[in-house]
């Protein structure tokens, strides 16, 4: 148990003491949410579709959480790189007590960012529709971070380096974020597109964030909760797989 | 056998494209001062990772306190300290957090914890600078900060990779100075590779030379000297193993931006 606390405070306390990458990591999805809600708010309006910032938001909170997630899981090379993880893999502790408190620290680092955005969200406009409701968001929010720290973590363990972090940027998480319908609705989609919104697991994040805070009828919110806990333990399992084969 | 802390036999480590360790075999005796020296590339680090169980050995026997370090894995870890040769701070913490973040992960009783930190801390003489980020210090800084932190948990055998490393003389000096002060109060055994000749001659009791993945020669400063009719180690050393240079190892930067691929 101390393990996994110390593993998770640490990676607390480094997120807290750099403030330029909260704020860097603040930055982007402000911006998505002012050029987007602003720039296709009145197209959306006229297409039948409501306000697009109510419907913006819990996308754009759902990004700042699977990049923040994403990232802190990934940070483990920087550890292998400047040698800490030697530190960590050599001391008498499991691989898997590791990767739990790894993940813990990555994931409510993650919800914090998450929790940020919704609180800056509040000042452009956006109300969630029923504050009982919060909880539900919250929960969402968590299990993501957890999932996506994971997939960072999973990442990290088969990367040697930073060269291939670009390509998993490119052809994983800016899909991941762009085919989840952080931007727009999923109903009559072209088949193919539909199939990958379908698989993509933030798909089932920012759906249920959607139903929770702005009681957005999409798949159901109970679905929603059980495809994603689900895919959070199939990717907590793959992350503690790859990274059990980690070596030195 | 039974004075021992360290028995390794016919120990092989085979990489995809080449031979590491090639049939190594060698014993530490408990309490003692043991300097594992060779060129660069010659199989230290590789030996050192399969005996600190971050490697698995391709075939061969260990036996360190009694224990396999495939085997029973935290026995062994909890029984050893390590310094690397590459640093393995992390710099975003204080000197204190990466103290007891290892204090934690060895599981070093709460009472004792806060007590051994301090001591430590003043025996490295850097208990001034506990609040300090580890970022802010210097290579010999962070190295003796290293050391305080592999003696945390009062391991019986210290191991040490290259420990002086780009380090002046004064730290040097000092280093080795705490190093066989532990050893003598404590009958810790230390296991420890350098490059610096006068280094082992002065502190070792023991020196096996490796080169080419083959222990080449075992004995005292003494008997190598005698053996190689040398009146040094350093020449005793260069007569074993050659004078020509030995592929570079990559720097120590080079080492922190890249990963050193296992292959």
């Amino acid at each position: 148990m101390s393990t996994i606390y110390i593993l998770w405070l640490r990676q607390l306390k480094k997120y807290i003491r750099s403030r330029s990458r909260i704020i860097g990591s603040l930055g982007q999805p402000l911006l998505f949410l002012f050029a987007f809600g602003f720039g296709f708010g009145s197209i959306f309006q006229k297409a039948g579709q409501g306000d697009y910032i109510h419907f913006l938001t819990p996308g754009i909170i759902s990004m700042s959480v699977l990049f923040t997630a994403i990232f802190s899981g990934i940070d483990l090379i920087w550890d292998r790189q400047f040698g800490f993880l030697k530190e960590t893999l050599a001391a008498p502790v499991s691989r898997l007590e590791i990767m739990i408190g790894k993940t813990l620290g990555g994931a409510t680092v993650a919800t914090i960012q998450g929790l940020v955005v919704f609180t800056l969200t509040l000042f452009v406009g956006f109300r969630p529709q029923s504050i009982a409701m919060l909880p539900v968001a919250f929960l969402f929010i968590f299990l993501t971070a957890v999932l996506f720290t994971s997939l960072g973590i999973a990442i990290a363990s088969l990367l040697e380096d930073m060269q291939g972090f670009q390509l998993i940027m490119n052809f994983l998480v800016m899909p991941i974020f762009f085919l989840s319908g952080a931007f727009f609705p999923l109903n009559d989609l072209p088949k193919p597109i539909e199939i990958i919104t379908r698989i993509d697991p933030l798909t089932y994040g920012v759906d249920g964030l959607r139903e929770s805070l702005i009681a957005f009828s999409g798949f159901g919110i109970m679905t929603d909760f059980i495809v994603l806990f689900i895919l959070t333990i199939v990717f907590l399992l793959l992350g503690s797989y790859l990274f059990e084969k980690v070596q030195i | 056998m039974k004075n021992n802390i360290i028995v390794v036999s016919n120990l092989v480590k085979k990489f995809k494209n080449f031979v590491a360790v090639k049939n190594v075999s060698f014993n530490v005796k408990k309490g003692e001062i043991f300097a594992f020296l060779g060129p660069n590339g010659a199989g230290k680090s590789t030996t050192i990772k399969m005996l600190t169980t971050l490697l698995k050995p391709t075939s061969g026997k260990i036996n360190l306190d009694g224990n396999n370090p495939q085997k029973n894995k935290d026995l062994v870890r909890k029984s050893f300290g390590i310094v690397f040769q590459d640093p393995s701070l992390d710099d975003d913490l204080t000197v204190q957090e990466n103290m007891q973040y290892h204090a934690v992960l060895y599981k070093v009783p709460k009472e004792l914890r806060k007590e051994r930190i301090i001591d430590l801390l003043k025996f490295v003489d850097l208990y001034e600078r506990r609040k300090s980020m580890v970022k802010t210090f210097s290579g010999g800084m962070k190295r003796r900060l290293e050391i305080a932190r592999g003696l945390l948990h009062h391991p019986k055998i210290l191991f040490l990779d290259e420990p002086t490393l780009g380090l002046d003389p004064q730290t040097r000096n000092s280093i080795w100075k705490y190093i066989k002060d532990i050893n003598k109060k404590e009958g810790m055994t230390v296991f420890f590779t350098t490059h610096y000749m006068d280094e082992a001659e002065k502190v070792a009791q023991n020196i096996a030379i490796i080169d080419h993945g083959k222990i080449i020669i075992q004995g005292t400063n003494k008997q190598l000297q005698s053996k190689t009719k040398t009146s040094s180690l350093e020449e005793a050393f260069l007569s074993l193993t050659g004078i020509a240079i030995r592929e570079e190892e990559i720097n120590d930067i080079d080492r922190m931006r890249m990963i050193r691929r296992v292959h």
